[in-house]
C-alpha cells in the first residue's frame, strides 16, 4: 500500500544533464519507492507542456549549447516556476540550471543573459574552469561532489549559501560558499551525482514533497544506506582527512 | 641536423636510464622534444605512404591496431604508437628505439593513435596525411569539458589534414566534419549498413545528438558499411567497389567490427589500386585485443576477459557486447586522471543486464560509488574490496571454475593486468606481440 504518489519532474533530461545528473533524478525516485511511496517521474522537454502537480523539480547541467536550446521554454515557463519556488516547492538545480535560477549570467564579452532571480546569485563567465572533487559542511552533514565549471558566482546580500567549503572551488573559489537555498529551492555546482551519496540531502527534498503531495508528515522506511555512507565518508577522509 | 642527433643521443640515453628504473615512460619523448622541437617534422617527414592519425573518444587503440596489421599485411612497414601512448611525447618515445641519429624514420607509412586534444598539439609540428575520426562521446569532461568543443578539435584536425579524411557517417559530430575539409581532400565514411541501423543506439549517446537541421549523407561506392552476421563474424560492404569479407574477429561484439570497419575504409582509400580484399581479411582475423580491450586471459584454465571502460557510450556498449553471456563479473573503478577524475558519468549507464547474475565484487578507489550505482539498479553486489590486489584475489579464488569477467577504468586495467602477468606469466605491457 503506498503512502502517497509524489510527481518528480526532471526539466530538460536532454540539453541539461551531462555529468551524470540523471543521478538525482533515478536516485529521488528510487528512494520515494524505499520510503513506501509512489514516484511519477515526468521528464519536461522544450516547447511541451509544463506538468500540472509538480511537487519536486530538479534539473543539470549542460553545455553552452543546451543552454541556448532551453532558454525559450524557461522563459515560457518562468512564471509557472517562480510561483511553485514560491509556494515552496523543493527544487534541486545543479550546475547549468542554478545558473539559470539566479538573477544573471554576465559573459566573459560583458553580455548579460537574464535568469529567473528565484535565487539571488549572479554569475560571471571565467577563464579560468574549476574542477575536482568537493566536499562541503551544510546543514545536512557533510556532503560530497564534484564540480565542474567555468562560471564563477556571488551570493547577493542576506542569500543563503546550501553550504561552505571545506575543499574544493564552490562558488566562486574565493568566498568558501557553495551554492545558495531560498526557502526550498537549492542550486549548487556539485555533481556526483549529488543525492546517491548524500541520502541525508536528497531525503530532505522528499520530506518536503510528500508534506506537499500528501498534506500529511513525511513517514520515513528503512532503506540500507552502508554503501552511500562509505562511498562519502571515503571522499571525505581522502579530501579533509 | 646536428640538434636532431643531440636530441636522439639524448633520448636514447634517456630511454635507457627510465628502463634501467623499470619504467616505459613519455620521458625520452620530453627530452627530445626540449633539445629539438622539430623533432617530429623532421623525423616524419617524407614517408612515402603518408602519416595516418587515428582520433575520436572510443575505439582508437583498438583501431589503430587493426590498420597497421592490414598496412603490414600489405607489404608495408608500418610505424605505430604503442598502446596508451597517444600524447606527442608518447609518440617520439616509441619512435627513440627504431630511430638512427641522423633522425630519419626507417618506415613507409605512419599510423597513430592520438588523444583528441593531442592530435592537434601533433598537427601543428606535422600535418597529416590522412586522418581517420571515429566518434565524439562523453569521456574525462573534466579535461576537455564540453562535447562540442571535443568535436570541435577533430574537425580542426581534419582541417589540417592534407590528402584524406575519413569520418563515421552514424555519428552526426562526425559527420558534419565533412563541411570543413579542404577542397582537394578526399572524404570516405564507414558506418554501420542500414539493415542493421537498429542497433545504432548501442554505439551512440542519442541524449546528446540533437537533429537540427542536418541528415546524414547517403554513402557512396567507396564508403564501407558493416554487415554483421553474428557477434564475431562480418563483411564490410563498398558498393559497387566489392565486399571484404566474410571476416572473423578474435575480439567480440559491435564496437570491435566497426572499428574493423573504419580500418578497412581508411586502408581501402590509402592504397587505392594496391589494397587487396584477401590480405585485408587474413591481417584483421589475425589481429589479437589490444591489452584491457576485450582481451581473453587464461585464468587457471578458465577465460577471464579485461574489458576496459572509460566513458557511458563505451561502457554501454560493453554491458551490450557481453550481457548475451553472463558469468561472474568484477568492476574496478579508479579515479586517477588517466581514468577521468569525475565518477558521475557511472549514472549515464544501465546495469540492468548485470542484475540476473549480480556483480561477485567492486573494487578501485570507488569500490564503494560503484557499489552503490549498482544498488540504483538493483544489481546485487556480494564484496565491496577497494584494494585491486585483494579484490583481484578473492574474485579468482571464489570463481575458480567458470569464466570470468572485469569490468575496469584505465589506471585499474593497468594494476590488474600487471597483476595477471605475473601471475600468469603473460606479455608485460608494451611488449604486445604483433
Amino acid at each position: 500500500m503506498s503512502k502517497g504518489r509524489i510527481n518528480l519532474v526532471h526539466i530538460y533530461p536532454r540539453e541539461m544533464s551531462i555529468y551524470g545528473d540523471l543521478g538525482n533524478t533515478r536516485c529521488l525516485a528510487s528512494r520515494l519507492r524505499w520510503h513506501g511511496y509512489e514516484a511519477v517521474v515526468h521528464q519536461h522537454h522544450p516547447g511541451t507542456e509544463f506538468p500540472e502537480d509538480a511537487h519536486l523539480v530538479v534539473g543539470g547541467g549542460g553545455q553552452d549549447s543546451g543552454q541556448a536550446r532551453v532558454e525559450a521554454d524557461l522563459e515560457r515557463n518562468g512564471d509557472r516556476l517562480k510561483a511553485l519556488a514560491a509556494d515552496g516547492t523543493p527544487m534541486l538545480m545543479i550546475c547549468g540550471m542554478y545558473q539559470l535560477f539566479g538573477n544573471a549570467f554576465i559573459t566573459v564579452e560583458g553580455r548579460s543573459l537574464p535568469g529567473l532571480g528565484i535565487l539571488d546569485v549572479t554569475t560571471r563567465g571565467n577563464a579560468k574552469r574549476m574542477i575536482g572533487p568537493v566536499v562541503l559542511d551544510t546543514e545536512f552533514g557533510e556532503v560530497v561532489g564534484y564540480e565542474n565549471h567555468s562560471g564563477s558566482t556571488v551570493l547577493g546580500e542576506g542569500q543563503k549559501p546550501f553550504g561552505t567549503v571545506r575543499s574544493g572551488m564552490g562558488n566562486n573559489g574565493t568566498d568558501q560558499t557553495e551554492g545558495a537555498t531560498t526557502g526550498n529551492v537549492f542550486g549548487s555546482y556539485l555533481h556526483g551525482p549529488i543525492l546517491p551519496a548524500n541520502p541525508a540531502f536528497a531525503d530532505a527534498l522528499i520530506a518536503r514533497a510528500v508534506e506537499r503531495a500528501t498534506g500529511r508528515a513525511f513517514e520515513p522506511g528503512t532503506p540500507d544506506d552502508t554503501l552511500a555512507d562509505q562511498a562519502r565518508l571515503r571522499q571525505v577522509r581522502r579530501l579533509v582527512g | 641536423m646536428l640538434r636532431t642527433s643531440v636530441a636522439v643521443a639524448a633520448g636514447k640515453a634517456a630511454r635507457a636510464a627510465s628502463r634501467l628504473r623499470g619504467g616505459g615512460s613519455a620521458l625520452p619523448g620530453l627530452v627530445v622534444e626540449r633539445v629539438d622541437p622539430a623533432f617530429l617534422a623532421h623525423a616524419l617527414a617524407d614517408l612515402p605512404r603518408g602519416i595516418i592519425v587515428v582520433s575520436g573518444t572510443n575505439g582508437k587503440t583498438t583501431t589503430t591496431k587493426m590498420l597497421a596489421a592490414i598496412l603490414r599485411e600489405h607489404g608495408l612497414r608500418v610505424f605505430t604508437n604503442p598502446t596508451g601512448s597517444n600524447f606527442t611525447r608518447g609518440v617520439i618515445s616509441s619512435m627513440i628505439p627504431e630511430i638512427h641519429l641522423g633522425g630519419r624514420l626507417d618506415a613507409d607509412v605512419a599510423v597513430l593513435e592520438l588523444d583528441e586534444a593531442h592530435a592537434l598539439k601533433f598537427a601543428a609540428a606535422v600535418r597529416p596525411t590522412h586522418s581517420l575520426l571515429l566518434n565524439v562521446a562523453r569521456d574525462q569532461l573534466d579535461r576537455f569539458a564540453e562535447i562540442d568543443h571535443t568535436a570541435q578539435l577533430l574537425a580542426q584536425l581534419a582541417e589540417q589534414t592534407t590528402g584524406g579524411v575519413v569520418l563515421n557517417i552514424d555519428d552526426s559530430f562526425v559527420a558534419r566534419i565533412r563541411d570543413r575539409v579542404a577542397d582537394g581532400v578526399e572524404v570516405r565514411y564507414f558506418g554501420v549498413d542500414p539493415s542493421i541501423s537498429e542497433r545504432l543506439p548501442e554505439l551512440m549517446e542519442a541524449d546528446v545528438r540533437f537533429e537540427d537541421d542536418w541528415a546524414a549523407p547517403s554513402p557512396t561506392d567507396g564508403d564501407g558499411l558493416l554487415k554483421p552476421a553474428d557477434e564475431r563474424s562480418f563483411e564490410v560492404r563498398f558498393g559497387a567497389e566489392g565486399v571484404v569479407g566474410p571476416v572473423e574477429l578474435r575480439q567480440r561484439g559491435l564496437a570491435a567490427m566497426i572499428n574493423a570497419t573504419a580500418a578497412t575504409t581508411t586502408a581501402k582509400m590509402l592504397l587505392g589500386q594496391d589494397f587487396r580484399e584477401a590480405s585485408t581479411v587474413a591481417a584483421l582475423q589475425k589481429v589479437q585485443p589490444p591489452f584491457g580491450r576485450g582481451e581473453i586471459i587464461d585464468a587457471d584454465g578458465q577465460p577471464l576477459e579485461l574489458v576496459l571502460v572509460k566513458n557511458p557510450a563505451g561502457f554501454t556498449v560493453a554491458l551490450g557486447t557481453y550481457g548475451s553471456t553472463p558469468v561472474a563479473s568484477m568492476v574496478a573503478i579508479n579515479d586517477n586522471y588517466a581514468d577521468g577524475r569525475d565518477v558521475s558519468w557511472l549514472y549515464d549507464v544501465s546495469f540492468e543486464s548485470l542484475r540476473e547474475r549480480g556483480v561477485a565484487i567492486t573494487s578501485g578507489v570507488r569500490a564503494y560509488d560503484m557499489a552503490l550505482r549498482l544498488q540504483y539498479d538493483d544489481v546485487a553486489v556480494e564484496e565491496v574490496e577497494p584494494d585491486l590486489d585483494k579484490a583481484l584475489e578473492r574474485f579468482l579464488t571464489a570463481y575458480p571454475d567458470e569464466p570470468k569477467r572485469i569490468f575496469c577504468t584505465y589506471t585499474a586495467m593497468m594494476a590488474l593486468r600487471r597483476d595477471l602477468a605475473a601471475r600468469y606469466g603473460l606479455a608485460n605491457f608494451g611488449e604486445d606481440p604483433q
